[in-house]
């Protein structure tokens, strides 16, 4: 039986605020990771937990003009029932279904995989490709940080010890593609060794595509190759503008390979990391260009 | 407090009467799992379940090291210590030794002692709820000088044990020989994974004696281990097993040490002790199947016939000898796999590292050297441009070979029919023809990618693979002449027949197979025979439940047993022994049979000369697994497997299907997944979120197809099932990833790292070798989900 | 400490426990129900689910403190009376769907959440709702063929009416 911090669980935001202002708290949304940690007693354990589950203003999905914005109590399990998220966002879809079981997408939150900062997140390259941004709140009010200024360090967040995370907002840009893989370590309950995330907008957007137009807006970002979810922005440098030809993919998986550190762990090498990514971007551009 | 156990709404309950089942697919045959209902229910009580009130929870402090001198255990003044029990070596009555075969592996370390690897039990705690039992465990410190460590089982000079097999000349047959091939192969640890981690539970007596509670395959090897270690006898030492939630091999010895463990701390507290081991400290701490290389060199002629086998064997014990020398033995007589061939050499050693001690896991040393020696046939065969299938319709045993320990096999010989069941039911031939049809399509079209990190036109390629084995059913030699296995039957005063054995039931289906022998033995329904729980305190020791020998050998003992019962029954009263055995008791009161064994007829084996029959029969498996690979990444999946097993006589054809499908997946997992990688002796996938075994969506459709061959020294014929498929799996799914993408993989397991690097010439790609122990390096940040 | 409310099987309870209490450990240490079970402790294996609010859940991984006014079913619950088993489980012991039954109630309740929700006798669908669920002696076989068979409303016949003794 693990160590059991106290705990409160407010029933509104603005007292989950308030017990934020008094002093830290570890907030807890569906406890997939938080659990985890204190039954393995990985790490010391936080002094006192705050309990989100109950605050129903932290649900939702909402279509809201041209973004989604997603509570961030939002489940995977809500994320694939989601009618707005299969017309808009499939890929993220397809990300929430790649996580766990469904006991786990039953309580894992978008929220909590945001928040909790694993360079293994699998649905954090693709808010990163996708351009999200995160409204912060606390007693002093709301901000908006990009996803791309969200995870400065190992599992750290731009999050202050009185803020919570509330929504996650995702920009829908007319004629966005958008693609996923993630080699993980099995087909299910599978922590990934590689995951991609690639964006892209076709050259003439709105009509009707050529595959060999040039892409623009080129998004590339990856999990479990860094510390923190990355965006390869000198790939993207080396897509942008072109085509998905043969060409394209050589070059771009060539420049990932280049651009990529990753590291040995428990999961695979780093070598494995490096040649996947690569190997799987080839394959991506490869099936855009339909060649 | 409100009836929990039931919901207010039962929608559509349907209620069904055992027996009457109307057959579905699976071939309604045999009674319904004697301990099912209790399972699907909650009611049964595994060792976690049980409720002693009072009873006070244990810990264990382990090492951090891999090889030290124990200095000193320091505890923390500022604990109060008087709210808890600590135990050290210093405290055991009896021998510091887990009883095992050798006198080796100590109970706990005593300071000044040499601890010899990680996770090391040191000393013991136990506390009167958590929270304490916690703040002690964080009150302890073990000061330890380090020693210089040994990783690898080739550089040890410590050899636990080590044998030769030799038949004909194979130098003469080499120089003779149209082709040789050498290989070398390696396989790592697996952790057996059984769903319920260990778990122990001691009551002292007042007389010093102790009763425990526990899952556990062998009550009696419990027993041995607690009369020597607490010093004392027969009638003090007490094992009951609770419900078994899967052994696998891995409760055949590590529960001794668990036992003795709680049964110190019980003793010293003078109160009930609780020893549950997490999953973090199950997989840290306890036996896995030890690591092997196996080099081969064959000579064979130029039409597959195998002329000369030279076989070297080394696995890697771990710390303490254990198990070891009897894992080794079954490696090494079935290295050179069923085949015939009259000049053999094997060499097998088993030598000591700094790392945890390796032990029983299914197959027990078969399925090392067996994956290599399929994997050796599989690339001679390509070599000579030989199908998989021909190589082995060539030199698979037939009735009247000889084995390389002299074994003239006279019966229940069934490499053949496992053979071309298999490759009929998975079309082997037809599959590989179009697979290597694909491959050379996909090689001649110039798509084979120009630089690793391009992808060729097709992202999957699909494979097929064939592989052949066969098990020894029972112990090694003359390992059930020295256990002397006692089976009991009782007609009892309230005539109920009761079954006495020590068997155990962990999933297998004991429970039910045995009441159904003996039902038939004496012509009474399943439902008139009743098992004994396996309590020391009632149970004859009818010998440890491994090694695949419990259909086999208690299963046989049992029908003797009945055979006796019967005859005596019916002697008395004239009558059939269904009809007649209430006047029986009436008349004459109970009645009790002890079976003992007897060696097999004209069955004899030397342990000297390490000649004569290994085994009184062998089983036979075949298995064709079809897998996909994706070539981009070298992720597998392995999509069907036809398993073909002869087990001698079906017994209950669901539970015999259940051990094929279960040891089937056992094997996808070893051969694809499961890997153990180790820093400084440490295992580092020590979490069930880094030792990964194979979900429902990662298992293949499996189809088992269940052959009879009998072995006539038992009255039913049966040789054990649960082993078999566990030797199979392995060589086969590597085969189907060869015959996918050309690449051989010849470390298990067969990872997407691995198979990446083959494909994309790049070696960096994959991880160490197979068991090996990368050197310590600074802590890394916690694992991530 | 506080005190916690919710459902259990249909039925009230109220336990007094701290707020981090595993629900796990509420059910098997509270509530006596020791039906659920723990593999893992870090929501691997599945041996511990249970339904909250009808859906399969680790019940290692909620703390209890979220369980408030929820209703909560374990494998206590499945059984129509004592003595008798529900279809689900029936066809587990038909097609031989539980070996060592460790993995069992946990691998119920998943399958329970599957048929509540429509689920039909589809091999792919069914695996998938019982991927987190980790067996080890079955191959995941068995278990699939009976959850098909009960999805199927094949395979069992009522052989009369009433309660019967299982003698189990």
């Amino acid at each position: 039986m693990p160590v059991e911090p106290p705990v409160t669980s407010p029933r509104v935001l603005a007292e989950a605020y308030a017990i934020l202002a008094d002093a830290p708290a570890r907030p807890i949304a569906g406890g997939t990771d938080l659990m985890v940690a204190l039954t393995g007693e990985l790490g010391e354990p936080p002094e006192r937990i705050l309990d989100l589950w109950h605050l129903d203003e932290l649900r939702g999905i909402a279509l809201d003009g041209d973004a989604v914005t997603l509570g961030a109590l939002t489940t995977y399990t809500e994320i694939r029932r989601s009618a707005v998220c299969h017309e808009h966002l499939p890929v993220l879809v397809e990300a929430a279904a790649t996580i766990g079981a469904a006991q786990i997408q039953n309580r894992g939150t978008l929220g909590g995989n945001v928040a909790n900062a694993s360079p293994a997140g699998d649905t954090l390259p693709v808010l990163l490709a996708a351009d999200a941004s995160f409204v912060l709140g606390s007693a002093r009010g709301e901000r908006t940080v990009p996803a791309a200024d969200f995870w400065p360090a190992y599992r750290r967040t731009a999050l202050v010890p009185d803020e919570l995370l509330l929504r996650i907002r995702i920009p829908l840009l007319a004629g966005r593609e958008m693609r996923f893989r993630k080699v993980g370590t099995r087909r299910a309950q599978s922590i990934s060794k590689v995951v991609v995330a690639l964006g892209w907008r076709d050259g003439r957007a709105g009509a009707a595509l050529e595959p060999v137009s040039p892409w623009s807006d080129v998004r590339l970002a990856l999990g479990s190759v860094a510390a923190t979810p990355i965006r390869a922005t000198a790939t993207e440098a080396a897509i942008e503008g072109r085509p998905p030809t043969p060409e394209t993919a050589d070059r771009a998986a060539e420049t990932l390979a280049g651009e990529l550190s990753p590291i040995d762990d428990v999961r695979s090498t780093a070598e494995y990391r490096r040649l996947v990514a690569a190997r799987v971007l080839h394959r991506l551009i490869r099936e855009a260009g339909g060649w | 407090m409100p009836d929990l156990t039931s919901r207010t709404e039962s929608p559509d309950a349907v209620i069904i009467v055992p027996g009457t089942i109307a057959p579905g697919r699976a071939r309604g045959a045999g009674p319904l799992r004697r301990e099912g209902p209790a399972k699907l229910t909650g009611a049964a009580k595994y060792a976690d379940d049980l409720v002693f009130p009072g009873a006070w929870f244990g810990a264990t402090i382990r090492s951090t090291d891999a090889h030290a001198t124990f200095e000193a255990l320091e505890l923390d003044p500022a604990f109060d210590w008087s709210k808890v029990v600590v135990v050290t070596a210093a405290d055991i009555p009896g021998d510091n030794i887990v009883s095992s075969i050798k006198a080796d592996q100590p109970i706990l370390v005593p300071v000044g002692g040499e601890i010899c690897h990680h996770a090391e039990p040191l000393a013991l705690l136990a506390a009167p709820d958590r929270a304490t039992l916690r703040a002690a465990r964080a009150a302890v410190h073990a000061r330890t000088t380090s020693l210089p460590a040994v990783f690898d089982p080739l550089a040890s000079d410590h050899v636990f044990a080590s044998y030769e097999l030799a038949s004909g000349d194979p130098d003469a047959a080499f120089a003779a020989a149209d082709l040789i091939l050498e290989g070398e192969y390696r396989v790592g640890h697996q952790e057996q994974l059984y769903i319920e981690n260990n778990a122990m539970i001691a009551l002292p007596a007042e007389d010093g004696g102790v009763t425990v509670h526990g899952s556990l395959q062998c009550p009696y090897y419990v027993h041995t281990a607690l009369k020597r270690g607490l010093a004392i006898d027969d009638r003090q030492a007490r094992v009951i097993q609770a419900e078994t939630g899967g052994g696998f091999g891995g409760k055949e010895e590590y529960p001794s040490m668990i036992a003795l463990h709680a049964a110190l701390l019980a003793g010293k507290a003078g109160r009930a002790v609780r020893m549950i081991y997490d999953r973090h400290e199950d997989l840290a701490a306890t036996t896995k199947r030890h690591p092997a290389i196996v080099r081969h060199r064959t000579g064979v002629t130029r039409d597959g016939r195998l002329l000369a086998q030279d076989i070297e064997v080394v696995m890697d014990g771990g710390a303490y000898c254990t198990l070891t020398p009897v894992v080794l033995s079954r490696g090494a007589i079935h290295a050179g796999g069923p085949y015939r061939c009259p000049n053999v050499r094997i060499r097998a050693r088993a030598t000591r590292t700094n790392t945890p001690p390796n032990g029983a896991f299914r197959g027990f040393g078969a399925p090392q050297t067996e994956f290599a020696a399929e994997t050796h046939l599989n690339r001679i065969a390509q070599a000579l441009e030989l199908s998989p299938l021909d190589i082995r319709r060539r030199n698979v045993y037939q009735l009247g070979d000889t084995t390389p320990t002299g074994q003239v096999l006279r019966t229940s010989v069934a490499g053949e029919e496992v053979l071309e069941r298999a490759a009929e039911a998975g079309e082997f031939e037809r599959l590989r023809a179009r697979h290597d049809a694909d491959r050379r399509r996909r090689e001649g079209s110039g798509t084979v990618p120009g630089s690793p990190l391009r992808t060729g036109t097709e992202r999957m390629a699909s494979g097929i693979g064939l592989a052949l084995a066969w098990h020894g059913a029972g112990f090694t030699g003359s390992g059930e002449v020295k256990l002397a296995s006692v089976a009991s039957l009782e007609l009892t005063a309230e005539c109920r027949i009761e079954i006495l054995v020590a068997a155990t039931e962990m999933g297998q289906g004991t429970k039910t197979i045995f009441p159904q022998l003996v039902a038939d033995a004496l012509g009474v329904p399943f439902e008139a025979v009743d098992i004994a729980p396996q309590d020391t305190a009632y149970v004859p020791d009818s010998g440890p439940t491994v090694a695949s020998r419990t259909a086999m050998v208690v299963g046989g003992l049992l029908i003797q047993a009945a055979g006796r019962l019967r005859a005596t029954v019916e002697a008395e009263t004239g009558g059939a022994f269904a009809t007649t055995f209430r006047d029986y008791v009436t008349a004459k009161g109970a009645l009790r049979v002890d079976q003992r064994f007897e060696p097999y007829p004209g069955v004899g084996f030397d342990d000297a000369t390490y000649r004569g029959d290994a085994y009184p029969a062998f089983g036979w498996a075949a298995c064709v697994a079809s897998v996909e690979v994706d070539l981009d990444t070298g992720e597998v999946q392995v999509r069907d497997v036809v398993a073909v097993d002869d087990i001698g006589r079906v017994i209950h054809p669901v539970l015999a299907e259940g051990q094929v499908e279960g040891g089937t997946l056992q094997a996808v997992g070893y051969a694809t997944i499961e890997e153990i990688k180790l820093r400084d002796g440490r295992y580092l996938n020590d979490r069930l979120a880094t030792y990964i075994i194979p979900t429902s969506l990662d298992a293949p459709r499996i189809t088992t197809i269940l052959v009879e061959a009998p072995f006539d020294g038992v009255p039913h014929g049966a040789k054990g099932v649960g082993e078999l498929p566990m030797d199979v799996g392995a060589p086969a799914v590597v085969a189907a990833i060869a015959d996918a993408t050309g690449a051989w993989i010849c470390d298990l397991p067969a990872s997407p790292e691995r198979i990446l690097a083959a494909l994309a010439g790049i070696p960096g790609v994959a991880p160490l070798p197979p068991g090996a122990s990368e050197p310590a390096r600074p802590p890394p940040p916690p694992a991530d989900r | 400490m506080s005190a916690h409310r919710f459902t259990v099987n249909g039925a009230p309870v109220e336990v007094d426990v701290p707020g981090m209490r595993r629900l796990l450990d509420v059910l098997r240490e509270e509530l006596a129900l020791t039906g659920t079970k723990e593999g893992c402790g870090e929501g691997e294996c599945g041996a511990c689910t249970v339904l909250l609010d009808g859906a399969p859940v680790d019940s290692c991984l909620v703390p209890i403190c979220q369980v408030e006014g929820s209703s909560v079913a374990t494998v206590e619950g499945l059984a129509p009376s004592a003595g008798a088993l529900g279809p689900l489980q029936a066809a587990f012991l038909q097609t031989g769907g539980a070996q060592c039954g460790i993995c069992t109630p946990g691998m119920l309740m998943a399958a329970t959440a599957y048929l509540d929700a429509g689920g039909g006798p589809d091999d792919d669908a069914i695996r998938e709702s019982i991927a987190g669920n980790l067996c080890r002696c079955t191959g995941y076989t068995k278990i699939v063929e009976a959850i098909a068979l009960t999805a199927a409303g094949g395979g069992i016949r009522l052989t009369g009416a009433g309660t019967i003794d299982l003698g189990g």
